[in-house]
């Protein structure tokens, strides 16, 4: 402690010094939070400001700065000090700009901005400068699993930015599913025509490319390691096993298309009756003749089915198939049906649809098709029966009667199926069953493990975890690429549902994600969300009760456990989001920078005012990532909140300890809320779907304290100190 | 209306196939673009007509899709077509949907298919033979020629009930009982004839009707 100085730095600018007396906050800082260095200033984002700072580290040894100014999220860029710890105390978001305005309010704004102070220097107190991860991984190279569009997209993006890409494929040759298909929708304007799929070229430099390796007849026999240290054997067809170190991988597993024998109520395995890829197969060998059908009559007229078991009771079918819609299929009817069309304008072609969805600039592609003669028919088809004269019946939703049509070849627009490899909350309930010693649980786990795509040696399961409907995925649009396992990325239909073009934008994307997760890992950094994040979980393990609450709960799978079930951190695998921290019963887990004593320091640093001054205290616990930026917009827009909350930002509510709730009460605290997600809520990396602190029963896991762990939402009623039960108001 | 075209058009009406929709846009005024339709139903619900059609613009493009030819030309949805011009300006696929409703009925009045008695194609059938007679309308035949239309009880019925009106008329001078005799027409009336013959030979040309 010795070598410590602590500095306080507090702003009087955007009307800080008008509204709040600052002599006071300097003194708190001084007196209370024993602040060596205290000083305020006028404008401190400006470079005067921030050169007093600078100087004072230069020329006072000051080592931590605790900044009294505006919210964490602001001024970032003025305020970075990458050589002292850090802290920030939020008077213009969290104080200045919530409270309401006025003479009146006055005594609550300054008791809220002192606590602030207060809460800043106390935290400063408790936190080092992290020294980042000297436990750095350096390999640069990428892995590419798919030799797809997507995944050649990735592995050519990759090696085209200069990293070392390993490409393995299954199959025999390159291409994937494009390989199957005759033409591919158009990419460019002016949308009106299929196009060649470009297959054929982009294989050619993916082969030829001097950075990229490529596997043919070959899948992953296990992958271990971290980002920046994944050591994967490929195992090739023939037994023979090559080794691998990468730094990141690129999932690009695709899809198989839904069975079409499922569907015998849209006529699914009789003849003539076929899905989009069988139309494909009829297209290829034609060769741009006329279209023949496997018996060898040329095609007169087609009917295309869309949504065929896709979008629940939706789509056409049972409504037991698909529940989700695979967004390609319309573009790809559109793209068959001119198939006929192009070869012979009097081939009569029906697109039988609920609604046509087109994304993309598909619109003018749907527009070409009816130019070209396509009939478009909103309908659902009650029943299909193929043969040689094939008939489809259907209700006529725009007439709204029930007819029927003949054709001789019926196409089902089937849905995209993501070939994600094992799901892992199945998996998980087997090997619980397998460990309770069920021989059929191990059996099952044997025959799941096949289907693995990854073969991951994680405690947590050998792929990726699912997010909705068999997709790999961490979430849609928020985080995309960026799976529930980091350094690993999905790219193209295995992560959600999509076409070509969405496909290759999707690699680019994962390949960029990828190199940002090895060029982390190389300099022991964060990978995302809190990337250049130098803090990780250090854990005392002498404290440890080998209770398996940080591995289970790790919602990255960053944590395995060793043979005595002592856990292991893989701190490239870590997204520094302190889940581990908040699980751990005997609080051995923290960060330099963000630890159980940098929040419960904070809380018990508030001043608590009489009993009967009725100005209750409500903590509030808010993720950083969702309602702190939300608070912090509240401010932004001058909304009016409680002048009696005090408001800690956490990394995320799982990291929320339950001891830090106990201390809230005990110190004073009338309610503690959590802000952030709820079980089920998926927005956020995936935290969401799993169990919160505050939702999950710790009582047991947490011998120091029984009983302070329970299932409860914290702040209810019967959690108030009776001694401070005057605050209902 | 003894034509090949027609005629061929007629034998082979298969159901959901092209065949109407071909004679459609052979035939009708701005018929190629009834496959442009994506049924949204925007013209159908800024029809200020809406309610009073059996058929909305909407319908009758799916139905020439689904092929129901008689039901279509036999319909008297497109002569209850006001032209205001709602759903032209409203149409997100910007089809002319006015023009196909007229280009339509007068389809169906040709070929015959037209429903009978239906009083907007009786009334532009009166307006068209008295125009063409002397070149320009003859507003006392016209007006007579309306009232009597559903028959000579009616027919007085409606002339002495707008008798005051009439003797109004005539009061201005806005009326000349002598019309009833002919009229007066264009100054060059060959002239005219020659003209309206000539356009209707282009028409009959351009929709595949010949003479």
């Amino acid at each position: 402690m010795a070598d410590n100085k602590f500095a306080a730095y507090i702003c009087s600018g955007c009307g800080l010094g008008d509204k709040l007396d600052i002599k006071t906050l300097e003194k708190i800082a001084q007196k209370e939070g024993k602040m060596q260095v205290v000083k305020s200033h006028p404008f401190l984002c400006n470079a005067e400001g921030v050169q007093m700072i600078n100087d004072d580290i230069a020329n006072e040894a000051v080592t931590h700065v605790c900044i009294a100014a505006c919210s964490r999220r602001a001024k970032t860029e003025a305020f970075h000090f990458p050589t002292v710890a850090m802290s920030r105390a939020n008077l213009r978001e969290g104080v200045i700009w919530i409270v309401a305005e006025g003479e009146a309010h006055d005594e609550v704004r300054q008791e809220m901005a002192n606590d602030y102070v207060r809460m800043g220097c106390a935290e400063l107190k408790k936190m080092k400068l992290p020294a980042g991860n000297p436990d750095t991984a350096h390999s640069k190279r990428i892995l590419v699993v798919g030799g797809g569009m997507s995944g050649l997209t990735a592995a050519f993006e990759a090696a085209e930015a200069g990293y070392e890409t390993v490409l393995v494929e299954k199959q025999s040759q390159l291409g994937g599913w494009a390989a199957k298909l005759w033409r591919r929708a158009p990419f460019k304007a002016p949308h009106a025509e299929p196009q060649d799929t470009g297959l054929t070229v982009l294989a050619a430099k993916v082969s030829s490319h001097p950075l990229i390796k490529v596997h043919l007849n070959s899948s992953l026999a296990e992958t271990a390691g971290a980002p920046g240290r994944f050591i994967v054997k490929i195992a090739q067809e023939s037994g023979a096993i090559t080794e691998e170190t990468v730094g990141a991988i690129v999932q690009a597993t695709g899809f198989t298309g839904y069975d079409i024998t499922k569907l015998p109520e849209l006529g699914g395995g009789q003849a003539n009756v076929v899905d989009q890829a069988g139309l494909e197969a009829l297209a290829i060998a034609a060769n741009g003749g006329a279209i023949k059908r496997a018996d060898g009559k040329e095609v007169k007229s087609a009917v295309f089915v869309q949504c065929a078991g896709q979008r629940g009771s939706g789509g056409n079918g049972s409504g037991r198939h698909l529940d989700y819609c695979s967004g390609h299929c319309c573009a790809t009817s559109i793209k068959q049906a001119m198939y006929f069309k192009d070869q012979n304008p009097d081939i009569d072609t029906v697109v039988m649809y609920s609604d046509l969805r087109v994304p993309g600039m598909g619109e003018d592609f749907y527009r070409s098709a009816q130019e070209k003669g396509v009939i478009f028919t909103k309908a659902k088809v009650t029943a299909v029966s193929g043969g040689d004269a094939c008939k489809v019946e259907f209700k006529d939703l725009i007439l709204d009667e029930d007819t029927s049509v003949d054709a001789d070849l019926v196409v089902l627009a089937t849905g995209q199926v993501p070939s994600a490899g094992v799901e892992l909350d199945a998996w998980t309930q087997l090997t619980a069953e397998a460990d309770g010693g069920s021989d059929e649980a191990k059996q099952k786990i044997v025959v799941m493990n096949k289907t693995s795509v990854l073969n991951l040696t994680y405690r947590q399961g050998p792929d990726l975890p699912q997010l909705k409907q068999g997709f790999a995925d961490s979430h849609f649009i928020c985080f995309p690429y960026e799976t529930r396992r980091t350094g690993i990325y999905a790219a193209g239909p295995v992560r959600r549902p999509m076409d070509m073009l969405q496909a290759t934008e999707d690699a680019t994307g994962a390949a960029l994600k990828a190199i940002q997760a090895v060029e982390n890992a190389s300099l022991g950094r964060a990978a995302h969300p809190r990337s250049g994040d130098l803090s990780y979980p250090l854990v005392r393990l002498e404290g440890c009760t080998q209770c398996k609450r940080c591995t289970v709960e790790c919602p990255f799978g960053a944590i395995d456990e060793d043979e005595r079930r002592f856990p292991v951190f893989n701190e490239q695998r870590c997204r520094r989001c302190g889940t581990c921290m908040g699980a751990c019963p005997v609080r051995v887990i923290s960060f330099e920078n963000y630890s159980v004593d940098t929040v419960g320091s904070q809380i018990k640093a508030v001043d608590m005012p009489d009993e009967f001054s009725e100005r209750p205290r409500i903590l509030i616990l808010a993720c950083e990532n969702d309602a702190y930026p939300a608070l912090d917009m509240a401010g932004l827009s001058r909304t009016v909140y409680s002048a009696f909350v005090r408001i800690i930002p956490v990394r995320c509510l799982g990291s929320v300890n339950t001891i830090w709730i106990t201390d809230a009460l005990n110190s004073g605290f009338d309610g503690v809320m959590m802000m952030g997600c709820k079980k089920g809520d998926d927005y956020c990396q995936g935290l969401g779907t799993r169990p919160l602190p505050h939702e999950q029963d710790r009582r047991h896991a947490d011998p120091a304290r029984p009983g302070t762990g329970a299932r409860r939402h914290a702040g209810s009623r019967h959690h108030r100190q009776p001694a401070r039960g005057h605050a209902d108001q | 209306m003894s034509n090949a075209n027609v005629q061929a058009n007629l034998s082979n009406l298969a159901r959901y196939q092209n065949n109407f929709l071909k004679e459609v846009e052979a035939n009708v005024e701005e018929g190629h673009m009834v496959k442009m339709c994506m049924q949204c139903g925007v013209c159908a619900g800024s029809c200020p007509f809406g309610p009073d059609w059996e058929h909305s613009p909407q319908k009758i493009f799916m139905m020439i899709r689904a092929g129901k030819r008689d039901e279509v030309l036999g319909s008297d949805s497109m002569f209850m077509c006001t032209s205001c011009y709602n759903c032209i300006v409203r149409c997100p696929r910007q089809l002319p949907i006015t023009h196909i409703m007229h280009g339509l009925a007068n389809y169906a009045h040709r070929i015959g298919m037209a429903p009978k008695g239906q009083p907007t194609r009786q009334f532009a059938t009166l307006f068209w033979n008295n125009l063409v007679k002397k070149g320009r309308v003859n507003e006392l035949t016209l007006t007579l020629g309306h009232y009597f239309t559903n028959g000579l009880v009616s027919g007085i019925k409606t002339a002495l009930g707008m008798q005051s009106i009439g003797l109004g008329l005539f009061m201005a001078k806005r009326l000349n009982p002598m019309e009833i005799f002919g009229g007066h027409g264009v100054k060059d009336l060959k002239g005219f004839h020659a003209i309206v013959a000539k356009a209707k030979e282009i028409e009959d040309r351009k929709k595949g009707f010949t003479a």
